[in-house]
């Protein structure tokens, strides 16, 4: 637009010339950009798409992979004790720690916001540091401090009188771990995506309720919730896909142990499939979490589609 | 709070307001209260990491105060970085992160920016596909992709599995639809007369891109950038799966499989070298927090 304004004589004469070029750069347009998009296309057909549908073949075979047995394995995987408890710990384990980490998300980013403006940052950047590091690193400290005979946290218990607890040793107790480690990791992730929905809450809205006598738990209810409602949807969507697809932190922190109580469909899945080389048996576990992300991600298009037609 | 002046109830009013101003001040001091026992939950785990690094593994199993370092001591850091291993978990997890960088952005800012400006057939359906894939969990794909390449190494020769450059091929599946989906997002917030103009003067459209819209976006494309490195750095499944030998392994999987030997923990070199694997995050994170923050908000991301 710059150069126009510099020769506003020539402007006028310009303009025919410009229409025609405007209009043979759009006709070239789409070329240009599937060309630009080409790589992408690429990517996820052979990298994503392409082993998804794999992955169904690959379900169908035997162990050796040479033979066609249709629904064998799923019909071996019903039979087997292991897989239903597969199915309950990864329900108990993702909606447990899913709502856990939305509540706490939301608790936090309140006190936060609460706080004057120029404290927050501090706060934000400090509460976000579980987010940031590598799952595989902090859930290895984690590890160290659920050692059951050296650990901090047995030594810190020990002196409130409480005995011992096997962490990680006893099955109740494994799976509370894995859940806390989760939240641990997860919760910051909620407490930043609330924090900056919070601050889109025009403050006129709690004037206007604290004028009108609402307390404080009415404010949350009438004002913050519904302003918010959008936000904490496709966040707890999100982190249910997420969560339910975890490995690293089941997979360190227990190895699915112990008696296999605390495995989730993905470890299960690497145990069968890569440790146990049963490649078919493993493929055809992990396709178990194709409903859940298929109910969570059409939740989620319902939302997101406006900025999908948008672009 | 000045509409409280209309109030009409003028007597209660200064009661009112001071009741108003003493619940804030309450509400302040319980903020902090509860903000300090978060900060304390969420900073437990990186503090002890820290204090037994810098423990003898004699003072680690005396089993004195696992809270406090009597005898603070090097010797964890020395030993692991003049160890060759551990360089090479960490050389490798640097240039395969490096890479990876590199090849989403060179995929995912011209793919976004035709997603976000230029329609052609199929454009919206693929911004969509974009992110579903994006929803699709690696814990799904490692399988079918292990399988894959080991059938593409005995048909071709050409070995993919146990190198290190395997995971160059298959980080980008993890960071290009996210990095693609986020700067969508910002592309399309930069007014369509920018880039009409520039059109109009004769730019071509990569001028257009380079000229306009990457320095335009460029605080979107540092919070892409920065989502791309943390994503190739911690991911963990995928060089499980696909490495095994010491020399190939990158620094997750190399602390893990190597320092833990066995039943024996050597806690002290343990926690040090997970120190150091979630240094390189945290210290991009310290230094441009805000990018991080707005790319996690951006849209959509995975919690």
């Amino acid at each position: 637009m710059a150069d126009v304004a510099l020769r506003p004589n020539r402007a006028a004469a310009q303009t025919a010339r410009k229409r025609s070029s405007l209009h043979n750069a759009l006709r070239r347009k789409s070329t240009v950009a599937f060309l630009m998009a080409l790589p992408l296309i690429l990517l996820i057909a052979t990298l994503v798409i392409y082993p998804a549908f794999y992955a169904l073949h690959l379900a169908t075979l035997n162990k050796s992979m040479s033979r066609f047995v249709g629904l064998g394995n799923f019909e071996f995987l019903f039979k087997r004790e292991t897989f239903w408890l597969v199915v309950q710990q990864s329900c108990i384990f993702a909606i447990t720690a899913v709502i856990f980490k939305a509540v706490l998300g939301f608790i936090i980013a309140h006190f936060v916001h609460n706080i004057p403006a120029k404290g927050q940052r501090k706060w934000r950047g400090m509460l976000l540091v579980p987010w940031v590091i590598p799952p595989a690193m902090s859930t290895l400290a984690w590890l160290w401090l659920f050692d059951p005979s050296y650990s901090a946290f047995n030594y810190t218990l020990s002196f409130f009188g409480i005995g011992p607890i096997p962490w990680t040793g006893d099955a109740y107790w494994a799976r509370f771990s894995v859940i806390l480690v989760n939240i641990w990791v997860g919760a910051p992730f909620f407490m930043i995506m609330y924090l900056a929905a919070l601050k889109s809450v025009p403050e006129q809205l709690y004037e206007a309720a604290a004028i009108d006598g609402a307390n404080w738990w009415q404010r949350i209810w009438y004002v913050t919730l519904p302003m918010m409602r959008n936000i904490i949807a496709i966040t707890t969507l999100f982190s249910l896909i997420v969560t339910f697809a975890n490995f690293d932190i089941v997979r360190i922190l227990t190895a699915g142990g112990p008696l296999d109580h605390t495995h989730i469909f993905a470890t299960w899945a690497f145990r069968i499939g890569i440790e146990g080389s049963d490649i078919p048996l493993g493929a055809s576990v992990s396709l178990f979490m194709v409903p859940i992300l298929a109910v969570a991600a059409i939740f989620i298009l319902r939302d997101i589609s406006k900025r999908g037609n948008e672009a | 709070m000045s509409t409280v002046t209309i109030d009409k109830a003028g007597p209660t009013r200064k009661a009112k307001y001071g009741s108003i101003s003493r619940d804030r001040a309450w509400a302040l001091r319980w903020s902090y209260f509860f903000l300090v026992i978060f900060a304390i939950f969420f900073l437990t785990p990186p503090v002890y990491m820290l204090i037994t690094s810098l423990k003898s593994s004699a003072e680690i199993s005396a089993a004195t105060n696992p809270w406090w370092v009597f005898h603070p001591t090097l010797e964890n850091y020395i030993a692991l970085l003049t160890s060759n291993q551990f360089l090479r978990f960490f050389w490798n997890s640097a240039i395969v992160s490096i890479f990876v960088v590199t090849i989403t952005m060179l995929i995912s800012v011209p793919a976004a920016f035709a997603l976000s400006r230029m329609r052609f057939w199929g454009s919206a359906t693929l911004a969509t596909g974009v992110f579903l894939t994006y929803l699709i969990p690696e814990t799904l794909l490692f399988i079918p992709l292990f399988k894959m390449f080991a059938v593409i190494g005995d048909w071709t020769g050409i070995q993919l599995i146990n190198r290190w450059y395997v995971l160059l091929i298959l980080y980008p599946t993890l960071t290009v639809p996210f990095c693609t989906w986020i700067m969508i997002g910002y592309f399309a917030s930069i007014p369509k007369e920018l880039d009409e103009a520039a059109v109009i003067d004769g730019a071509s459209w990569i001028q257009t891109l380079t000229r306009i819209f990457i320095p335009v976006a460029f605080p979107g494309i540092i919070a892409a950038t920065i989502f791309a490195f943390t994503v190739s750095w911690a991911q963990f499944l995928y060089p499980l799966v696909f490495t095994t030998s010491t020399d190939q392994l990158v620094m997750p999987v190399g602390i893990i499989t190597t320092l833990i030997k066995g039943d024996v923990f050597n806690w002290g070199q343990i926690m040090t070298g997970a120190l150091l694997g979630a240094a390189p995050p945290l210290i991009i994170y310290a230094f441009l927090m805000d990018y991080y923050i707005a790319g996690l908000t951006a849209g959509a991301t995975k919690g």
